[in-house]
């Protein structure tokens, strides 16, 4: 082993060597203005910094790579202690980027090993028996906690917008993974189905003076019909081709709505829409002529954060009828036609199963939950414009569906709350925020390259689950 | 053998397919009857799976007309879609390549196989998001037909694994029992034999039989391997760059100078003759 220390040190020296030469123009110094020209700001020690932190954790990855585990396991944890301690730093970030790098450096050295203790036990059959059942009660158990969240001590008005903003995204993630998880088509413009859903609530509360409630499956019904009439054209299209037109798809109706100026008022958008009521009864501080508040219904004092609270049942339950739905339809013939369809249209057609038919139903209930789910949002809003219908929106959609799982409905949770939470809680890390992020993805894809939850649970069984019967 | 007298299954006539300037298949006729198991042998190239994929709808025939008289009557299945050539017509077909669902379980592939039937039963889908009692009957049956098929198969104890982890002959079976699944009225095989070993192709063959004589359905078999062909075929068309070239029985076809001459090359005399 000690022969080889020389080489690695060698191999650190030379990756330091590089990451310097980088970083002296990226990170070494900056040019200023100073109103009569520029000037440079330096910044050497975050180089140093950084060129050491580059030095040891590249030391540590060969030292793991080698086996040798705990001197890499040491090195990550001093990273650590260095990263926490109060030693002065010229960044915040800096102590961030060195714990980072510790802990980074700690995973890959426990990895092997714990990944093949993980398999090793799941193969046992308690492991096996255990592992079904945790993901069985995971679900359950996540669905407790979301129905207590409002209620307890850390659910202040942050908190609450951050769960409604996730529970919305689950909804959408839960309505495209029909779309792509299930019948594999690769949908780009998933976005517009949500906005036809927000201005279909918009116009007709604001226009024609309808309530939530009745608009809500009115506006689930045009987008399953913009999902029909899209479908139509081009479901015959596979894969790529059928991801560009879903893309361009998207890209018009945006555009639509911000230059129909007579029925959108384009690009200033829809203000003023009336949230949701609760039987009647709005939330609000003092009712409209003819309305009752809910506190005056009641009987109990008036809180802003009552309508946040009934903002959150609502999405909670409208992702769950997603949720149920789902799960029935899978278990359904057109719900195994789908899965049939991503695994192999050819054969699907053999079998005398109408492809196109097949994909218009995925393509339309996918829509109709994204347009329910728009409607939601115009609500909760209570303003929209065309500017939060963009390709950014249905890009962060498909990848909480390909990060969770390929059709995996926990796994669509976890996806959104990391892609969704993950940025609100690095906002402390200011400017960095967006490459913590982007690391984060880029370790989820490393370690787990078919997403959050691979596995894959039979819609039927003819042995029931954990007996012998299968090899 | 059956009587020489029965109506045809599905008569194939005239049969001409065009890519471009390449003629695939040109003017081929023959019939292929209930009850018996009808081979369609001939050198790669020779059109073999283009005349399959003429008869289950991937290609509409240049000219030509292919008649299937089952028991739910008559269909000119050059004018169907490809779908509806399984949906109504009741053809079922195999691939040269396996095409398996690779990622649903054994059985999720043989229930959908019998999509159309449980669709009716789910009155498209309503009725079976309520759990009407109609399809979850309906379900049982199909379950039932599948685990009668598992058992023929043999692979009743692999149900609930996804047919992609099944070893290769093990997957040639299920897309046989799958294609059977859609209950159909004719089976046509492309290569089942191939990338088997002389056993698993021995029990193919008593597969193919229990098909035809259990099941009486007529199947229609595109195969290389000879001893499969000449053992279980009760009628075999020979085809040569797209023409037949010889019909008859397996006797007849062993001893036919065209088809020898087809199989092991001729003297350049001969040619020029």
């Amino acid at each position: 082993m000690g022969s080889r220390l020389p080489q690695m040190l060698k191999d650190a020296g030379l990756t330091a060597f590089v990451g310097a030469a980088l970083g002296i123009f990226i990170v070494g110094f900056r040019t200023v203005d100073i109103g009569r020209g520029l000037t440079f700001d330096y910044h050497l020690v975050d180089l140093a910094v950084a060129v050491v932190v580059i030095f040891v954790g590249r030391l540590g990855l060969s030292l793991a790579a080698n086996g040798l585990r705990w001197p890499a396991i040491a090195l990550g944890a001093v990273m650590i202690a260095a990263g926490a301690s109060p030693m002065q730093l010229p960044s915040s970030f800096l102590h961030w980027f060195v714990a980072l790098g510790g802990v980074l450096l700690v995973i890959r050295a426990i990895w092997p090993w714990a990944n093949s203790a993980v398999n090793e036990a799941a193969r046992t059959p308690s492991g096996r028996a255990l592992s079904t059942a945790g993901t069985k009660w995971f679900g359950w158990l996540l669905l407790a906690g979301a129905v207590v969240m409002p209620f307890t001590p850390f659910a202040d008005q942050k908190t609450m917008d951050l769960g409604v903003l996730i529970l919305t995204y689950v909804m959408l993630g839960w309505g495209l993974n029909i779309v792509v998880g299930l019948a594999g088509l690769l949908d780009l413009g998933y976005v517009a189905f949500y906005a036809v859903g927000a201005y279909s609530y918009a116009l007709l509360s604001t226009q024609h003076g309808l309530g939530f409630w009745s608009v809500l499956p009115l506006a689930g019904m045009m987008a399953a019909l913009f999902g029909i009439l899209l479908g139509f054209p081009v479901l015959r299209l596979r894969g790529d081709y059928l991801a560009i037109v879903t893309l361009g798809f998207g890209e018009i109706i945006r555009l639509i709505l911000l230059n129909w100026f007579d029925l959108t008022n384009g690009p200033a958008g829809i203000g003023s829409i009336p949230g949701p009521t609760l039987f009647g009864a709005v939330f609000a501080e003092t009712a409209p002529a003819g309305k009752q508040t809910v506190s005056e219904m009641l009987g109990i004092p008036f809180d802003g954060n009552h309508r946040l609270i009934f903002l959150y049942y609502i999405i909670l339950v409208l992702a769950l009828i997603t949720n149920v739905f789902t799960q029935r339809m899978r278990r359904l013939p057109v719900g195994r036609a789908w899965e049939a369809l991503r695994e192999d249209e050819t054969a699907c057609r053999a079998l005398g199963i109408n492809p196109t038919n097949t994909k218009l139903t995925a393509f339309a209930i996918g829509a109709m939950f994204a347009g329910f789910a728009g409607s939601f949002f115009a609500a909760k809003q209570r303003f929209i414009s065309p500017e939060s219908f963009v390709f950014i929106e249905s890009a962060i959609i498909l990848a909480i569906v390909v990060l969770g799982g390929m059709g995996s409905q926990i796994g669509v949770v976890l996806a959104a709350v990391l892609l969704i939470g993950l940025p609100e809680w690095f906002r402390d890390l200011g400017n960095y925020r967006m490459l913590a992020f982007g690391m984060a993805m880029v370790l989820i894809m490393v370690f787990r390259p078919r997403g959050l939850i691979a596995h894959r649970e039979p819609s039927i069984r003819l042995h029931p689950a954990g007996s012998g019967g299968s090899g | 053998m059956s009587v020489a007298t029965a109506t045809p299954l599905i008569e194939v006539e005239h049969l001409t397919m065009r890519f471009g300037g390449l003629v695939a298949i040109d003017d081929v006729s023959f019939t292929a009857r209930p009850r018996e198991i009808t081979a369609i042998i001939g050198p790669n190239g020779a059109g073999k799976t283009t005349v399959f994929n003429c008869i289950t709808g991937f290609y509409k025939p240049t000219v030509g007309r292919l008649t299937l008289r089952g028991g739910r009557g008559e269909f000119l299945l050059e004018r169907m879609l490809g779908h509806e050539i399984g949906q109504r017509a009741k053809v079922a077909r195999t691939f040269q390549n396996i095409r398996l669902f690779p990622g649903m379980t054994v059985l999720e592939n043989l229930l959908v196989a019998q999509h159309n039937k449980l669709m009716r039963a789910s009155g498209w889908s309503i009725l079976g998001l309520l759990g009407i009692a109609r399809y979850r009957d309906a379900e049982k049956a199909a379950v039932e037909l599948a685990r009668s098929w598992l058992e023929r198969i043999r692979l009743l104890a692999d149900a609930d694994r996804p047919a992609g982890e099944l070893p290769y002959g093990a997957q040639r079976r299920l897309e046989i029992a799958r294609a059977m699944c859609t209950e159909p009225e004719l089976l046509c095989l492309d290569e089942p034999a191939a990338g088997l070993n002389p056993r698993e192709s021995a029990e193919l063959n008593e597969l193919l039989v229990s098909i035809r004589d259990r099941d009486g359905i007529g199947v229609l078999l595109i195969e290389h391997d000879m001893s499969v062909v000449m053992n279980i075929s009760d009628h075999i068309v020979v085809l040569d760059y797209g023409r037949k070239i010889a019909e008859g029985n397996p006797a007849a076809i062993k001893n036919d100078p065209a088809v020898i001459r087809a199989y092991l090359g001729t003297d350049d005399e001969a040619i020029d003759g």
